[in-house]
């Protein structure tokens, strides 16, 4: 689960590692009295300037217009009244962008050198891992690629958590001396208890600055916390944005189905997560373009696969649909019987090319054929279906 | 031989009690797989298709003899039953569980380290030995009894690679699931180091999908360690950035883990990669060049 910057920049407020002064608004008044109230905080009876940083669930913001600059209570109140509620389109965001949240009206810090720090979990090794490089303030994946070298990567023990020995390490990746790589080494002990406690993913300040008075400061917060272990941390539950997901992604997690809008106009119903992937895989090997990736999950029963299909053919591009099931212990006649079902009540009217495979396959075949729906065409081989789903799109598109 | 599981194998079932592992725990024993014991808190005295409920992991050791465990006890308690079968000194542990923390597996790990037992899982199907064991939740009868192993991040995709092998003529020597969770028990490189060494395994048909280095790490060990064929599909070609695809651990993160870098390294290892899903039984049977395969060289 993503965190957006104000509520990361929260749990960094709380956890120790210093952050510049801000104050998120929710609304365009919200955001006139945030910068009064910061006005009065950082300089008191002179001019202020501070960042107006639209809050959603994905970077490249400065570039796209969603970071502004207000010097008065009135032009804070004016950029929140243009950016909030307003769907900002980011090289992150994908073609329909996403809702701003919330602004974060932040102090403006005159930044000496930019950093980055991270930590996240190294999956091979199993273990916490810091990351730190010189290179802050960029596209930390475009350094890393034309630069390997530029990023360390430092393993945190689990029992001992950061040691001195970690620290001096990654002080020294930073270029980080004295009062500074002390400043580092409490940052790093703070970042790890929040780490642990939390169950993050990743946490990732880009940048790290250090300022002209020398000071330590998380200029951006990025939170991704662990949704298996969401259960035991209630409070950090509650901070979900649900208007940053996608609307039918939303719709189908809640009901126990994995699906990932792509975008070709083939739908598909597969249960499995891997073989949901390959079902796309050999969509597109076939010459054709899903329309998503759909995992029913186990215990696929009628009201499953009906639903299934409503979230399938809530996207209008979809010409044709691949229903493809492997059997084990959810036995294919039961999926036949669904798939009836479903399509009936839906009044599904695009084509349906069936593949079922394993347990009962020969009666749940026999179901499909003898219900003789014009648009249910079952075919035994996958290769053969995929074939036959591409040009059915494609004579209907 | 196989590895790790064989007819020698005793099994216990923790969460055995629940609706999961009282279904698997009688589909494990059709297969004549030797389950000997079950676990679950406060049920001991109690049983389950026969097979006698203990409270703890220690008093189902000491009572039955059990050396492996399969565990499906919900996310929540996993992490104190695998630790409870840790203790037990149990060698071998099957996670089936799906939505385990990922710091509690890590806590795991660690504690696993120059440890010789072995966890599968979690979030995974479980292996098998055809015509000898079951610790899972596959389909038992589109396994036939062979010289081919299979070695998976999913489930369902095993399965189906699994049935076209089987439709091939081209039986399993052993047949593992390692997960589809970010961080894993046993990676795919400690499992193909056994099958290296197994004398019934001929060849090995791996079966990867996006996201982390797991097959990355596998093909480094390939080009230095194996001699045995080695056939694999990467699932997720058409994957979008940072989008999860159903596996917690399926995701391209930060443009590492892609279909394309993991297939360039396996070619590169010497691994013959398959494109088609549709495809892994007859490349396999081609390459092997025969119809059926022995069971012992």
């Amino acid at each position: 689960m993503k965190l957006h910057e104000y509520q990361a920049k929260q749990l960094f407020s709380n956890a120790g590692i210093p952050i510049p002064r801000g104050l998120a608004a929710k609304s365009p008044a919200e955001a006139e009295q945030a910068y009064q109230q910061l006005a009065g905080q950082v300089s008191p009876g002179r001019p202020f300037v501070c960042s107006v940083k639209a809050q959603l669930h994905a970077g490249g913001r400065g570039k796209a217009g969603g970071v502004l600059t207000a010097s008065s209570a009135e032009e804070a109140k004016t950029h929140a009244a243009g950016l909030l509620g307003r769907r900002l389109r980011t090289a992150q965001t994908g073609p329909e962008g996403l809702p701003v949240s919330a602004v974060l009206l932040e102090e403006r810090i005159d930044a000496a050198t930019e950093l980055y720090l991270a930590m996240t979990i190294d999956r091979f090794h199993a273990r916490p891992m810091v990351l730190a490089s010189r290179r802050g303030g960029m596209d930390i994946e475009a350094v890393v690629a034309s630069e390997p070298g530029a990023i360390s990567r430092e393993p945190v023990d689990l029992v001992a958590g950061v040691s001195p020995g970690v620290i001096n390490r990654v002080a020294s990746a930073l270029g980080l001396k004295g009062e500074t790589a002390a400043a580092c080494g409490r940052m790093l002990k703070a970042l790890w208890t929040l780490f642990e406690s939390s169950d993050a993913s990743l946490i990732e300040i880009n940048p790290l600055v250090v300022t002209a008075s020398r000071q330590l400061l998380a200029l951006d917060a990025k939170v991704i916390l662990d949704d298996n272990a969401l259960f035991r941390h209630q409070e950090l539950a509650a901070l979900r944005d649900e208007s940053q997901e996608h609307p039918l992604e939303l719709k189908a997690s809640r009901i126990g189905i994995s699906y990932v809008g792509l975008d070709g106009n083939i739908g598909c119903l597969v249960n499995g997560a891997g073989l949901a992937m390959a079902t796309n895989d050999i969509i597109k090997l076939s010459g054709g373009e899903p329309a998503n990736f759909l995992d029913v999950g186990g215990g696929a029963n009628v009201e499953q696969v009906t639903n299934a299909f409503s979230i399938i053919l809530a996207d209008t591009r979809v010409k044709a649909v691949l229903v493809n099931i492997f059997g084990g212990i959810m036995r294919c006649d039961w999926i036949a019987e669904g798939l009836l079902k479903a399509t009936e009540k839906l009044q599904v009217k695009v084509p349906i090319v069936v593949r079922l495979q394993g347990t009962n396959v020969e009666e749940g075949r026999r179901m499909l054929g003898e219900a003789k729906r014009l648009n249910l065409i079952s075919i035994e081989e996958l290769a053969a279906a995929a074939k036959r789903v591409v040009e059915l799109a494609g004579t209907r598109a | 031989m196989s590895i790790l599981v064989d007819r020698n194998t005793r099994v216990l079932v923790q969460g055995i009690t629940g609706q999961a592992g009282a279904f698997h725990t009688e589909k494990m024993l059709e297969y004549k797989t030797a389950v000997v014991g079950g676990v679950t808190p406060g049920k001991g005295g109690t049983a389950v298709h026969g097979v006698p409920v203990f409270n703890t992991v220690q008093q189902a050791v000491d009572k039955t003899g059990a050396n492996a465990t399969v565990i499906f006890v919900p996310a929540r308690f996993a992490y104190q039953a695998a630790l409870e079968a840790i203790d037990a000194r149990l060698p071998l542990i099957v996670v089936i569980t799906e939505g385990i923390p990922t710091l509690d597996m890590v806590r795991i790990r660690q504690r696993l380290m120059g440890s010789p037992i072995r966890l599968i899982g979690p979030n995974c199907p479980g292996l098998i030995t055809p015509g000898a064991a079951k610790l899972g939740i596959m389909p038992g009868y589109i396994h036939k009894p062979g010289s081919v192993a299979v070695l998976s991040r999913s489930g369902t995709l095993t399965y189906d690679a699994v049935y076209q092998l089987t439709q091939a003529g081209l039986g399993q020597s052993t047949c593992i699931g390692i997960g589809g969770d970010p961080v894993l028990g046993s990676s795919f490189v400690y499992l193909l180091e056994l099958l290296e060494r197994d004398a019934q395994t001929e060849a090995v048909v791996l079966i990867g999908e996006i996201g982390g280095t797991e097959e990355e790490e596998a093909a480094a060990f390939i080009k230095a360690k194996m001699r045995k064929p080695v056939f694999a599909f990467i699932a997720g070609k058409m994957a979008p950035k940072e989008k999860r695809m159903g596996h917690a651990g399926a995701i391209i993160a930060g443009g590492k883990g892609t279909v394309e870098e993991k297939s360039a390294a396996l070619r590169g290892a010497g691994v013959t990669m398959i494109e088609s899903p549709a495809a892994i039984g007859e490349t396999v049977k081609a390459a092997l060049g025969r119809p059926a395969a022995r069971t012992v060289r």
